[in-house]
């Protein structure tokens, strides 16, 4: 079989100036309600498996669902985010095929009644420009459960000696997000990708839908791919890779499908319409099954649930409680903070919006807030191939660091140097500076004794300033800051020579 | 004394209970005694719970002796169809695939009876997963009528119906998608009621139909269903489609008609659910029976439903499309019977369909696979749609029939009980059994059938009341008010003109 060697590629640059790439992108996202789509079933994050079940998420004979309206609360905020229609009233619809992480052997879903439709959301991108992607619907589900092979080489089922079903997960519930086609976007079709994507997460954490952790799979993404020769031309033949999770691999999943399309294009081949497995350690895609062949899903309406019609006054009072979106917070900010473009979107693009906020919430202001996160922990973080997030080091610790500066008790320098501590773990700024004796030394006895040490060392020097001879007073100034380890203040120890040689 | 017992009514047996004259463990006790002794002979009993109904009583009687208020019917023994999921009993419905299956949970009409502290006898013997009109389809054997036991008891609740009929139980719960409720009782000379949908909870009812199942009372008197139905019925949060609105007073109706007057009630006959195909005798009695509710003051009308002749066809599309869906979790993976491939990899795929192939009998399969090919791409419209928008045109039917009556009536079943192999290779014939209660199940409005004496062939016949949705109280106002009439005509329920069963001791 020829899947076994990688296809051809076409470098990324060499295909986007041949064909116009159009992404489509589906976002499931699993939301924190606290019980079922359609069941009791408490959920959690790493349950005993089936330990958070009841008849109804087992698919027991006689059991029925009952639709959550906290999960629907949550989709109705998501539409409304997106900038959705909000449907008068909508249906699920079974989604009928066997397999056994699917328990009643068919999937609860909403087919051509979603709740939330033809919406917008705008993309941000690194360069500081937003791209509109446009919605086509959100629609609410259940999740499946989850198989494990066992006895195979991979995990994969080929090959196992059994297979392991946890219903745990089976019945949570998604809302799916559909894009049209993402035309326009030109040879940034994949940062378009990865935006879009990191934008909706960061959406479902500010409307509290979801915690939204991409490495828990609470957000899961199929990336739509297909090329064409030019804009005007039609659509081509798409393909759909599934379960891309992560940011990077979105980005990196389209860059792959449009060299590897663009291949088999100008080999004079034809684009199979298939789904496609998405290979995070190879950062390539293989075949998956193929469209055509696809299952009848047989969908047809859920009789054993009434229609959704969500209370217009209800809906209002949800879109009046939806907290400020991350794009208008970030206007907001920007415009408080005195932040340039360049300046917002780098620490926008660095992660340390948050970062900053919390800085300037302790106290610091935001131009020194800036300077730390954007400098010196920017430089360490990128040393330790980290997340600034992740730095040993907390918002508050760096409002305390910048206000011991401001009151003068540590100059910029010292303050590196507590910064260093606080990273090594020793605690708290004010901590480090009291057990490393960094504290700038402000009485002026230890000062004056250094001086006149100095002064005694260097006696021509100190005839030469006498003398009206200002030049070598930085010696003097060197040699007192040497001697009290940088901790004191330049300019007191300039006037202080200056009265004791005159005096 | 328990021959006495035994033919009492529900209501009978309630009022000698809560006056101490006899106690719940006697009641249940004579009705275990029945059952032993006629079983071998009707067969309606899948699983006899001898034990729990007796523990029942016994708390019933040591709180009644307490001074404890308790239900009307508490220590009133009842059947349970074995569609009807049962915590700690097996539960069946009827089919090999789920032989074996105790589940770990109640349906929520189990839990009302329990809490009204109804002895449950045992589950009752049904056509597979309620696909059928004789109860010939179960896969553990047929349930013969106690009035000639070579003939079908109805179907698919034919266990319950033959139960009461034979005084195994006075009471006895069954499901109704088109007629399975009322067809068995017309048979069997017994009361049934189809209430509105979303009267009764569907919660732990195994679903043939989600649109069309709804659980109800199998009765012997119009009064009992009443009393039945007002226990099991009303909202429940578990099932979607059940009715937020309390239930009217179904037990008041039923005693405002015993008191036999009818004046002002508009009786509208539905001209299409008569004539050809139905058996003279049948007729003879449904005429019969008009003649009374006018003598009681009733108004009778003829109405139209003219779009009731494409109801079977609409309902054998509905039923199987649903039912393929419903059935697809019988796969041997979680629970019930698996059957692993005699050859060849043991492959979930292989496994479900080796699974499926034995468990499942023919009417199943055949109804499987009629409903797959129904919502299948590319037909969804032209058979699934159609079958939809008929069902709004039987709808509409039924509103016009309704503005010109209060309830319509017809024969419950176009014949008498046939014998027992006589359609088993003829399923048109089979389903064209169910063409007078089908389009009640497709309308949503509830239907009772209530005996209206017996045939030529001196077999029961069955009387069809239907009335609007929710209005479930004007059948059993009609209903009593015909049976106390019709029963001073015969000198006594029709039942006592059943020939008597051996008994087996």
């Amino acid at each position: 079989m020829s899947t076994t060697t990688a296809p051809d590629l076409v470098p990324y640059e060499d295909a986007v100036a041949r064909y116009d790439t159009v992404i489509g992108i589906e976002v499931h996202v699993e939301l924190g309600t606290r019980t079922k789509m359609f069941d009791g079933a408490e959920v959690g994050f790493g349950g005993e498996p089936n330990t958070q079940v009841t008849p109804v998420s087992l698919g027991l004979p006689g059991a029925l669902p009952a639709v959550n309206g906290t999960a629907v609360e949550y989709a109705i905020r998501i539409g409304l985010a997106l900038n959705c229609t909000i449907a008068e009233s909508c249906r699920f619809a079974r989604k009928n095929y066997f397999y056994p992480d699917v328990p009643k052997n068919f999937q609860t879903s909403q087919y051509d009644e979603p709740i939330a439709y033809d919406g917008w959301v705008d993309v941000e991108l690194e360069d500081g420009s937003t791209f509109r992607v446009e919605v086509e619907r959100a629609h609410m589900e259940e999740d499946a459960g989850k198989n494990t092979h066992v006895g195979g080489a991979t995990g994969r089922i080929h090959g196992a000696e059994y297979s392991l079903v946890d219903y745990n997960r089976a019945g949570i519930p998604l809302v799916e997000i559909v894009t049209r086609p993402i035309e326009g976007a030109g040879d940034r079709a994949p940062e378009v990708a990865r935006a879009y994507v990191q934008t909706l997460r960061d959406l479902f954490r500010t409307l509290g839908v979801s915690e939204a952790r991409m490495e828990r799979g609470n957000v899961r993404a199929d990336v739509n791919v297909s090329l064409r020769p030019s804009p005007d031309a039609p659509l081509g033949t798409r393909t759909e890779t599934k379960n891309v999770n992560s940011f990077r691999s979105v980005e990196r999943a389209v860059r792959y499908e449009v060299g590897r399309q663009a291949a088999v294009l100008d080999a004079g081949g034809r684009i199979t319409q298939e789904t496609r497995h998405w290979h995070e350690d190879r950062g390539t895609t293989s075949p998956g099954r193929v469209k055509s062949d696809a299952e009848d899903y047989r969908y047809f309406p859920e009789p054993d649930l009434v229609p959704v019609a969500p209370d217009r006054a209800w809906v209002e009072r949800i879109r009046a409680a939806l907290p400020e979106l991350p794009a208008a917070r970030r206007r907001r900010l920007q415009g408080e903070w005195g932040y340039a473009d360049a300046e917002m979107r780098d620490v926008v693009n660095a992660g340390a919006l948050e970062l900053i906020e919390a800085t300037v919430a302790g106290g610091a202001s935001p131009a020194a807030a800036r300077k730390w996160w954007m400098g010196e922990l920017a430089r360490t973080a990128k040393q330790g191939e980290v997340e600034l997030a992740d730095l040993p080091i907390t918002p508050a610790q760096i409002a305390g660091l910048q206000a011991l500066v401001d009151a003068g008790r540590i100059n910029d320098k010292l303050a590196r140097q507590v910064l260093e501590g606080v990273l090594a773990g020793e605690g708290d700024p004010e901590a480090v500076l009291v057990a490393r004796g960094l504290e700038i030394v402000s009485d002026d006895g230890p000062l004056l004794e250094a001086i006149d040490a100095a002064l005694a060392a260097q006696p021509d020097i100190a005839e030469k300033i006498r003398g009206g001879n200002l030049g070598p007073v930085g010696a003097i100034i060197g040699a007192v800051m040497k001697a009290t380890r940088g901790q004191a203040d330049a300019g007191r120890v300039r006037a202080l020579v200056l009265e004791r040689v005159n005096a | 004394m328990s021959a006495e017992l035994i033919r009492r009514s529900a209501a009978d047996l309630a009022t000698a209970l809560a006056a101490g004259e006899v106690s719940s463990v006697e009641v249940t006790q004579a009705h275990l005694d029945r059952i032993a002794a006629v079983e071998p002979a009707v067969h309606a009993f899948l699983h006899v719970s001898g034990e729990s109904a007796l523990a029942t009583a016994r708390d019933v009687d040591a709180r009644r002796a307490a001074g404890e208020t308790l239900h009307a019917l508490a220590g009133v023994p009842i059947a349970v169809k074995d569609v009807v999921v049962t915590e700690g009993v097996p539960t069946t419905a009827g089919s090999r695939i789920l032989e074996g299956w105790v589940p770990p949970y109640d349906a929520t009409l189990v839990r009302r009876l329990k809490a009204a502290r109804l002895p449950v006898l045992g589950k009752t013997n049904m056509d597979e997963f309620a696909m059928g009109s004789s109860t010939e389809h179960s896969a553990y054997g047929d349930t013969h009528n106690p009035w000639d036991l070579d003939r079908i008891p109805g179907g698919s609740g034919g266990g319950s119906a033959a139960a009461v009929a034979a005084f195994e139980a006075p009471l006895a719960i069954g499901t109704d998608t088109g007629g399975s409720i009322r067809q068995p009782a017309a048979v069997t000379g017994t009361v049934g009621s189809k209430p509105t949908y979303g009267s009764v909870s569907r919660y732990g009812l195994i679903a043939l139909a989600s649109s069309l199942d709804q659980a109800g009372p199998c009765t012997r008197t119009v009064l009992d269903a009443a009393l039945l139905h007002e226990l099991i019925g009303g909202h429940d949060p578990l099932d979607s489609t059940s009715i937020a609105e309390p239930l009217p007073d179904l037990v008041g109706a039923a005693r405002q008609g015993l008191s036999g007057d009818l004046s002002g009630v508009r009786v509208g006959v539905v001209r299409e659910l008569q004539g050809e195909g139905y058996q003279p005798g049948v007729l003879a009695r449904f005429e019969e029976s008009l003649e009374v509710l006018r003598g009681l003051g009733a108004e009778v009308v003829e109405v139209s439903c003219p779009h009731f002749g494409y109801a079977l066809e609409a309902y054998y599309l509905i039923l199987p499309a649903e039912a393929s869906s419903n059935l697809a979790k019988f796969d041997g993976m979680r629970f019930g019977l698996r059957v692993e491939p005699e050859d060849g990899p043991v492959t979930a795929e292989r496994v479900m369909a080796a699974t499926r192939g034995r468990g499942f009998g023919d009417e199943v399969k055949r109804r499987i696979i009629l409903g797959t090919y129904a919502l299948s791409a590319g037909y969804y419209d032209a058979y699934y749609g159609s079958a939809q928008k008929v069902r709004t045109l039987i709808q509409r039917d039924f509103a016009a029939a309704f503005e010109r009556a209060d309830v319509l009536v017809s024969p419950t079943a176009p014949t008498t009980a046939f014998r027992l192999g006589e359609k088993l290779d003829d399923p048109l014939a089979m389903y064209l059994n169910d063409v007078a209660t089908i389009p009640v199940n497709l309308a949503g409005v509830p239907g009772l059938s209530l005996p209206a004496g017996l045939s030529d062939d001196g077999l029961p016949v069955g009387f069809q009341v239907i009335a609007p949705a929710k209005a479930d109280d004007r059948l059993y106002r009609v209903g009593a008010a015909l049976e106390t009439a019709l029963e001073s005509r015969w000198g006594g329920p029709i039942l006592a003109q059943a020939p008597r069963l051996e008994e087996n001791r």
